[in-house]
């Protein structure tokens, strides 16, 4: 195939021409950070688990921006600046959000100027208070308390189980790629909710490793979702 | 003079010949559109509308839907490479097993509506041709109440009028109890037009009318019964979940549409018994499609060098016996739910790998570990040694030595960790697969009929109903029907008749026909079964026969064989949990319901959304 440099030059010339801009929009700058908390401390999910939803209307189909809180209860968004609803869709979450009056979840109005930092503030059914880890040898021991947030007869619920997991890695949960042991008492089997202790042994690990990560966590009776504690990495 | 002749002939020739009206020439009636009138006025024309509304249907398995279609819940372990996922996810995604195909309900309204205005058909055609598009119309219905729950009832095609006014367009989720309240009752008004006979069972009959009733309305009162279990997958509209209080007017809407079947008045309907080996005559009813068979009931039909066949028994035929050399092997049985085919007494037991001092035990022969055992197992599932095609499959692991170090070399069959194609569990199965010459070659393909209702599942519908509204005597009897087929010989009394047993034997005989999803599903106990945790040896060798029993990963059962010692050439087996399989079963409350895209709910704010998503 002869290359014929008449052709060549033209060519490049409208390539360049029609192809100068490649988009013809600005990516968005404004980032929107935060926790969920409740009186300023954070919660604790499970990865993924606990969702989000920001709606932007005023640009025709209304569909949310859905992402989701991070295992210690944060989240962020790059957004363009502009008002924005965050709404925490029904039966997530192991806390109480605001509902209207037809049962909807309530809207916490944003309006985004530049990098906002907003704490989401929730009333979660029960708070993991004063937990402490140890390792020593084979065994990881949580002394704990639960606290009870939600004290309304008509809103409040019962502790199913709580339980300590432990995991080779920084994601620890219930789920089961989430934990290589776990130990656990059914709620009904608290005798003291202020002070719980939990241990359980560490099996091994393979390569071998000198740390776990531990979370305590409270499953709520008729929620799915897990609260859980601050996340600790304990050598041992 | 001759000028002026000639001329003036000429031009009368021109006049007189020449353009046509501008109508004439334009208005060429298409060669490729029929329109609807002429369309309408063919019974054979209508039939062509009518098949590629029956090939549109919707089913969750399906022979032509592919191999993976049948795979996952930790029934069976997916053999290739790109199909690992499915034991690597830890969970399904919200928007998994939706369906929403509106065109398709158009497409039906469309076709119903012209159906009753056309003057140009014989009665008997136009009666039978409606109730065929009715079936259809709440066969998908159906379909979209099992994914979604209640549905939007659209019965008439809606026309848009250009005024930019789409509010009347925008119609809401019916209740889910109105959506199979609509099943129900579509298949009773249309059961007796359409023939009570079995000659064509790929086209709606009135047996296959009473089966979808009877099932829909099983599904129905099991939601309604079970669904207050789960208080939480509901929705306050009812769009999501039935009152508890409708059950028992289901179970009798089930009891009385199966009994109908029983009964013999839709026709000749019976369970398949023809070969004396009783494994043989269960795998045979899925192949056999001469008039002999009287089982099926409503199937999705193929034909061989006639343009409709499928890639089942390619893709999933014993890869030592393969008729594409390196295509075959996918869809391997775990030992999950081999274990929980019963002992012929009755009892359940997992397979017996050691003693009770740990010590493995020594077979002779590789399939003597699982004699004893219902007969639907062998049937349904090709176990070591087993025979298609007149050869045996070739699973073998390895050698051990009496010390128990393993080596040697795997048999073609496998098993072996991540070589795709042949069994890694120690299984291949065998429902569906065609022993005819030629079926796992990709040109010829396979022409195996795919059973969408069968007599078995009417008695199991029958049994399932009885049981609930207590008259667990009538249940056993249903029960026991089944169960000779499969080589029991000791009857189930009515006391035995449970819950548990009612899950067990849907599932052993409905084993890769599309069911489990479903019946998880309207029992709210999929979340109790598939619940994230991994499963561990304990986990899997006790409480087989519970219906909540986990099963979140599906194991593989290796068969060894001895070299040295006094057991040589004896086998012993290992269960093994294949190394692919990383991930485990995890089912939310939110997959009970699947999600109704963001999409759909901004074109139509009516739209609830699912619940716990």
């Amino acid at each position: 195939m002869k290359f014929k440099l008449l052709y060549i030059l033209p060519i490049t010339l409208i390539a360049l021409m029609t192809s100068c801009k490649k988009d013809n929009y600005d990516e968005p700058t404004s980032k929107l950070s935060g926790r969920i908390v409740y009186q300023g401390q954070s919660l604790g999910f499970e990865n993924s688990q606990v969702p989000y939803e920001l709606y932007q209307f005023g640009f025709g189909k209304v569909g949310p921006i859905g992402a989701s809180f991070a295992q210690d209860g944060s989240y962020s968004a790059l957004l363009f600046d502009g008002q924005y609803k965050l709404i925490i869709p029904n039966g997530q979450g192991p806390f109480l959000w605001p509902k209207t009056a037809s049962g909807a979840p309530d809207t916490l109005l944003i309006n985004l100027k530049g990098n906002t930092q907003l704490d989401i503030e929730v009333t979660p059914y029960y708070m993991i208070r004063n937990a402490a880890y140890s390792a020593s040898g084979n065994a990881v021991t949580a002394n704990f308390g639960v606290e009870k947030i939600v004290t309304d007869p008509a809103m409040a619920r019962d502790i199913e189980r709580v339980a300590l997991f432990i995991n080779k890695t920084q994601f620890v949960s219930s789920a089961g790629v989430n934990r290589i042991a776990d130990a656990g008492i059914n709620g009904s089997a608290i005798a003291d909710p202020s002070q719980i202790s939990l241990s359980v042994n560490i099996p091994s690990i393979t390569p071998t490793q000198n740390y776990v990560f531990a979370r305590v966590g409270v499953k709520v009776a008729g929620v799915e979702d897990w609260l859980y504690g601050p996340l600790e990495k304990l050598t041992y | 003079m001759k000028k002026i002749i000639s001329l003036s002939i000429i031009s009368a020739v021109i006049s007189l010949s020449g353009c046509k009206k501008d109508s004439e020439f334009l208005d060429i009636p298409p060669i490729q559109v029929i329109p609807t009138e002429t369309a309408f006025s063919d019974p054979a024309l209508v039939l062509s509308i009518l098949g590629d509304l029956y090939n549109r249907q919707v089913d969750f398995s399906s022979l032509d839907n592919g191999w993976r279609s049948f795979a996952d819940f930790s029934e069976s372990f997916p053999s290739e490479n790109g199909s690992s996922f499915i034991v690597e996810r830890t969970g399904w995604g919200y928007g998994e097993w939706g369906t929403w195909d509106y065109a398709y309900i158009r497409d039906l309204n469309l076709f119903l509506q012209r159906m009753g205005a056309t003057t140009k058909l014989k009665d008997i055609d136009k009666v039978r041709f409606t109730a065929e598009g009715r079936f259809l119309r709440a066969n998908y219905y159906f379909e979209m109440a099992k994914r979604m729950g209640g549905v939007p009832l659209i019965l008439e095609p809606m026309e848009y009028d250009y005024k930019e006014d789409v509010t009347n367009l925008q119609v809401p989720r019916a209740k889910e109890s109105e959506v199979y309240d609509f099943v129900i009752s579509e298949a009773e008004a249309i059961k007796d037009q359409l023939p009570a006979d079995l000659n064509d069972r790929s086209r709606a009959t009135k047996a296959a009318a009473l089966a979808m009733q009877a099932r829909a309305a099983l599904y129905a009162g099991s939601i309604a019964k079970y669904g207050a279990t789960t208080p939480s997958v509901s929705l306050p509209g009812g769009e999501v979940g039935i009152p508890a209080a409708n059950a028992e007017g289901y179970y009798n809407k089930a009891l009385a549409a199966a009994q109908q079947i029983i009964n013999g008045t839709a026709g000749p309907v019976s369970l398949y018994k023809v070969l004396p080996n009783l494994s043989e005559n269960f795998a045979a009813i899925f192949l056999d499609k001469s008039s002999v068979n009287q089982e099926a009931i409503f199937i999705e039909d193929f034909r061989a060098f006639a343009g409709k066949v499928h890639g089942f028994t390619t893709n999933d035929q014993p890869y030592s016996i393969s008729d594409e050399g390196g295509d075959a092997g996918r869809l391997n049985p775990s030992l999950n739910l081999v274990e929980s085919f019963e002992m012929l007494d009755g009892t359940f037991a997992p397979l017996p790998t050691t003693d009770g001092a740990g010590n493995p035990i020594y077979y002779d022969n590789q399939e003597d570990i699982f004699a004893g055992r219902d007969a639907r197992l062998a049937g349904s599932i090709l176990i070591p040694n087993g025979l298609f095609k007149g050869k045996r499959v070739d699973i073998k692991a390895g050698t051990i030595t009496p010390a128990g170090v393993t080596g040697g070399t795997a048999g073609l069959d496998g098993p072996v960790n991540g070589l795709e194609f042949r069994t890694q569990t120690g299984f291949y199965i065998r429902k569906w697969l065609d022993p005819t010459i030629g079926s796992g070659r990709r040109g010829r393909g396979s022409d195996v009929a795919f059973i969408r209702y069968r007599f078995a599942e009417v008695l199991l519908n029958a049994a399932e109903a009885a049981f609930e509204l207590g008259q667990t005597a009538l249940a056993a009897d249903y029960l026991n029907l089944v169960r000779s087929r499969a080589g029991f010989t000791t009857a189930l009394a009515a006391g035995d008749v449970t819950f548990d047993r009612i899950v067990h034997e849907r599932r052993v005989e409905l084993a890769f026909e599309g069911h489990i999803l479903f019946d998880y599903k309207r029992w709210r106990i999929a979340h109790q079964v598939w619940t994230g945790d991994p499963t561990t040896l304990a986990d899997l060798k006790s409480n087989i026969g519970l219906a909540t029993k986990k099963s979140t990963q599906p194991w593989g059962l290796w068969p060894y064989q001895v070299t040295g010692g006094p057991n040589d050439g004896k086998w012993i087996f290992k269960e093994v949990l294949p190394s692919r399989v990383s991930g485990s079963n995890r089912f939310q409350l939110g997959n009970y319901y699947s999600e109704i895209g963001a999409n759909i709910r901004a074109a139509n704010p009516k739209i609830v959304r699912q619940p716990n998503q």
